[in-house]
């Protein structure tokens, strides 16, 4: 099961964080802060493989994180999750992510992170794998925003909606 | 007037000007008093706009409870924008432990039943990451029926749902079994997906459910075949290999199945195989793919020919360059250790060579490895390495490496002489980092090697005359040069070279182990000791010794004073004593620490009843008596047993109260006067606690023919004394042995005044008047010295 996935930058500032299991806030800051702790540690020719901090769960769980340029990708498994496979989802991740924003960079997701939460919503859910066609997702993510554009049209306002 | 609310964009374009985290605070504290504001005013336009700009400074890690309630507004509108933030803001701000979670159950009902399919996905996604275990209750139904719909969609997103609320509630798991078997003839790989993992969730949670699903396995197998034998595909292809997500979870499903199954494990042999030799592992998918099945052909009964096969390309991934795959086929090969370990054996050159990775994960798991491929064949190989990797490793993995090579050590030293070599090499590098019993356990060892004690000083002086920084290495050395000082200092030992220590040079070093700063006070306790120790152990005089003792008769730390009190007092008073305490000690059992200081104890008295002989005969049984009321006190509790520092330690608790002498044999009684068949006898007491005082009891006794009545005993005593008189028991002795009158006097007598007393009696008697005054002659000395 995956337990959070998280996305900050090379200075730690959270650009997407999603948790599967309950935790407080303070809790969700406080592993935000330990994983980038540990992340931001590691050389750039190392396993992408971590043992979890201390917060998150413990023996059982480990860190997956990518580094893409700017951004950190974690993902937060235990150990039912193969650890390659999930190196492959984050890939596949970040392939939908640049086909919905067409070239995705780090301020992409800074202003449309309600867009990411949605596109994530349609690849994992519950902690687990729901679906990893890339043309699916995208399909599916058009369609809805094709449904919301389609709705502002009932209040006819001057200033633009989202 | 109406204050147009920003963009979502525009609140993040402020917070990014934002200079300082101050600035950055001020501007979102002031977006969200808008914010309240407009959700106050319940403005229903602009509400998603509102919340996602309120989820957005949550990911920041401000305060955004106040934005519960509007979610539930968002969720029960008909919008799908409104929906959709809705829904994000549930699974962000809301979860079980919230009461609030449960106003969204109705809402949720309403779109899976009647929602569009978006809809329907949104809410499916919300109840399976924050769905509590009353929700998933009661929106079985509806998911329930959501698992035979037309859209594959919704399909896939509620067979999600379903094992979520499984987990919620594993007695949902009757309703969810039954839909399985129709939903795996299904083509779409979403669905596929997602029923293989509620199939795998089941068949854990339930014996039942397992040897349910034992049939589907030809299925599985199947659908595996039909996607590994699969031309190139674009749909689900990931590297050239058909949906390696799909093919990891079946592998996954098979492994439990056919674990302890023959059958089972029968049918799916042959694809096992085939997926094990035909796949490309160029890329990551397919090493994926190999992976989980190399795990599951060791976890279930294969052929013997495929386990090995499965197990050399384990062997084949250790030496490949890529850092991933190696980590990946440590972590399979420490699950395999125990089940196969002659099989990981043959690949313990490559483990080996891991430690000397610069990748702290890979190092970690490394390490774990070889310590569980120690055995008593290789272990002096494999300490020679992870000694050497000890003295390199990152420090956050010191611990376990001690730890593992002491414990191994432990279990399969060869020789006694190679165990205590390696503990000492474990303390030498990374004596800070071991455990607390490390130390008792070292000197148990060496104790116990009588053939080694000279070996053992000899090197563990040369380590203290290096470093005395880490202290277990300093407890143990400053010990054993106490415990064997004289074959420290005899000369020659066959097993290092010949050493010349002078005996000033010994001292000198306890001592300077004692003025460290850097040795904690138990360290010092040890060398104390060890000094004390050494005093019967040199020959030389024992000024120096007795003069270090003294001045730490007055140290700050009262454990040490207490004992250099007491060894001062050994040097003065008991010094006749001294050579049967300091002794060396017997070996300690190893039961447990109880166990321990009890044979101590009884140890320590037995040596003492033997020490006996040369105090005198009152003294000796008395010190005796007291070691009796002793005995059922625990010792030392702070140092580890074997180590109580000398064996006279029952004994010096004795010694401990230096005011107060041992209890003086009883005084004997005294007549002092008798007249006619009266008498007058005193008898005295010196109480312990109380060395000034004196107690005269004076008895009057009849053993005339008349009563003596009207008694009455007055006292004098020195101007330097005081006297106290209390109340008579009575005026009256009957005749004949009647009973005697009692009278207690209280004398105090601190300047140690030799003891005078005056006594003046009146009484009646045989009709007579008598009135008699006396001076007491013949006090016992004891009664004032």
């Amino acid at each position: 099961m995956i337990k959070a996935i998280l996305i900050f930058n090379n200075h730690g500032k959270p650009r997407l964080s999603k948790f599967y299991q309950p935790y407080s806030e303070d809790t969700q800051q406080q592993i935000i802060r330990e994983t980038f702790h540990l992340v931001s540690k590691r050389d750039e020719n190392v396993c992408n493989f971590l043992e979890g901090g201390l917060l998150i769960g413990g023996s059982d769980n480990k860190l997956i994180y990518r580094h893409y340029a700017t951004l950190y990708f974690v993902f937060c498994v235990d150990s039912s999750e193969s650890e390659l496979g999930i190196l492959d989802l984050i890939q596949v991740f970040v392939e939908t992510l640049d086909k919905c924003f067409e070239n995705v960079c780090e301020l992409d997701l800074i202003f449309h992170v309600d867009k990411v939460h949605n596109i994530l919503a349609e690849m994992v859910m519950g902690g687990m794998v729901l679906e990893t066609n890339m043309n699916e997702i995208v399909t599916q993510i058009d369609a809805q925003n094709k449904l919301e554009k389609s709705e502002t049209f009932i209040f006819q306002s001057p200033r633009q909606d989202r | 007037m109406v204050v147009p609310s920003l963009k979502l964009q525009d609140l993040i374009e402020e917070i990014r000007g934002a200079k300082t985290q101050a600035q950055e605070r001020e501007v979102i504290q002031k977006e969200c008093a808008h914010i309240r504001a407009s959700f106050r005013d319940g403005d229903p336009v602009h509400r998603h706009r509102q919340l996602a700009k309120l989820l957005y400074v949550h990911m920041l890690g401000y305060p955004a409870h106040f934005g519960q309630m509007e979610c539930l507004k968002l969720i029960a509108s008909s919008r799908f924008t409104d929906k959709r933030v809705g829904y994000l803001g549930a699974m962000l701000l809301l979860d079980e432990r919230h009461d609030a979670h449960l106003l969204i159950t109705n809402s949720i009902k309403n779109d899976l039943s009647q929602g569009i399919q978006p809809v329907q996905g949104l809410a499916l996604c919300t109840l399976s990451t924050m769905g509590s275990a009353e929700m998933c209750r009661d929106l079985a139904p509806e998911v329930e029926k959501l698992l035979l719909q037309p859209s594959p969609y919704v399909r896939k997103k509620a067979i999600l749902t379903a094992v979520h609320m499984i987990r919620k509630v594993p007695e949902l798991s009757s309703v969810f079994l039954p839909p399985c078997a129709q939903l795996l003839h299904e083509r779409h790989h979403g669905i596929l997906l997602g029923t293989i993992t509620l199939i795998t969730e089941l068949c854990e949670r339930s014996p039942a459910a397992l040897r349910h699903f034992r049939k589907v396995v030809p299925q599985l197998v199947h659908i595996l075949r039909t996607l590994v034998t699969m031309g190139y595909s674009t749909e689900h292809s990931i590297s050239g290999v058909s949906d390696p997500f799909l093919q990891v979870q079946i592998l996954r499903l098979l492994r439990i199945l056919g674990r302890n199954h023959e059958e089972s494990s029968e049918t799916m042999n042959d694809l096992l195989a085939q997926v094990a030799t035909n796949t490309d592992t160029s890329r990551n998918a397919g090493n994926a793919v190999l992976f989980e099945t190399v795990l599951t052909i060791m976890d279930i009964r294969s052929a013997a020919g495929l386990r090995v096969l499965a197990v050399n390309i384990l062997g084949r991934f250790l030496l490949n360059s890529d850092r991933n795959i190696r980590y990946v086929a440590l972590t399979s090969l420490l699950r395999l250790v125990q089940s196969d370990h002659s099989a990981v054996q043959r690949h313990r050159p490559t483990v080996v060579e891991c430690l000397r990775e610069t990748d702290a994960s890979l190092s970690r798991r490394a390490l774990e490895l070889s310590l569980a491929l120690v055995n008593s064949s290789n272990v002096r190989a494999m300490m020679q390495e992870l000694q050497a990797f000890l003295e390199s490793c990152p420090p956050d993995l010191r611990a376990d490496c001690a730890s593992g090579i002491l414990l191994a050590a432990e279990r399969f030293a060869p020789t006694k002489r190679w165990h205590i070599d390696t503990i000492l090499h474990v303390l030498t590098t990374a004596g800070t980092h071991v455990r607390d019993d490390a130390v008792a356990n070292l000197t148990q060892l060496i104790g116990g090697a009588q053939e080694l004690h000279a070996y053992s000083v000899r090197r563990l002086y040369n380590a203290l005359a290096e470093d005395i920084s880490q202290q277990p290495l300093v407890q143990v050395a400053a010990w054993c040069i106490g415990e064997y000082g004289d074959l420290l200092l005899a000369g020659n030992c066959e097993e290092i070279e010949p050493l010349q220590v002078d005996e000033e040079e010994v001292l000198a070093l306890l001592e300077k182990v004692l003025q460290s700063h850097m040795s904690l006070p138990a360290t010092r306790g040890y060398a104390l000791t060890a000094l004390m120790k050494l005093s019967t152990r040199l020959c030389g005089d024992n000024n120096r010794i007795r003069q270090v003792v003294s001045i730490y008769g007055s140290c700050l730390d009262v454990e040490l004073q207490q004992r250099a009190v007491e060894y001062d007092t050994l040097f003065r008073k008991y010094d006749h004593m001294r050579a049967a305490i300091l002794e060396k000690m017997p070996l300690v059992e190893r039961d447990g620490p109880q166990a321990d200081e009890e044979a101590k104890e009884s140890k320590e008295a037995a040596q003492l009843s033997e020490a006996a002989p040369v105090p005198t005969e009152p003294q000796a049984s008395q010190l005796l008596d007291l070691l009796d009321l002793l005995d059922g006190a625990s010792g030392d509790v702070q140092h580890p047993p074997p180590l109580d520092p000398s064996p006279g330690g029952a004994l010096i608790h004795l010694l401990d109260l230096p005011c107060v002498p041992p209890p003086p044999a009883p005084i004997p009684d005294l007549k002092v006067f008798e007249r006619e068949g009266v008498q007058l006898n005193l008898s005295f007491i010196r109480p312990p606690e109380n060395p000034a005082l004196l107690l005269i009891t004076v008895t009057a006794t009849n053993f005339s023919e008349g009563d003596v009545t009207h008694f009455i005993c007055q006292a004098a005593v020195p101007k330097s004394l005081q006297l106290q008189l209390q109340a008579p028991s009575g005026n009256t002795v009957p005749a004949r042995g009647g009973l005697p009158i009692t009278q207690l006097f209280r004398i105090l007598n601190p300047n140690k005044a030799p003891l005078r007393l005056k006594l003046r009696l009146t009484y009646d008697h045989f009709h007579q008047s008598v009135q008699e005054i006396f001076e007491v002659n013949n006090l016992p000395v004891e009664s004032w010295q």
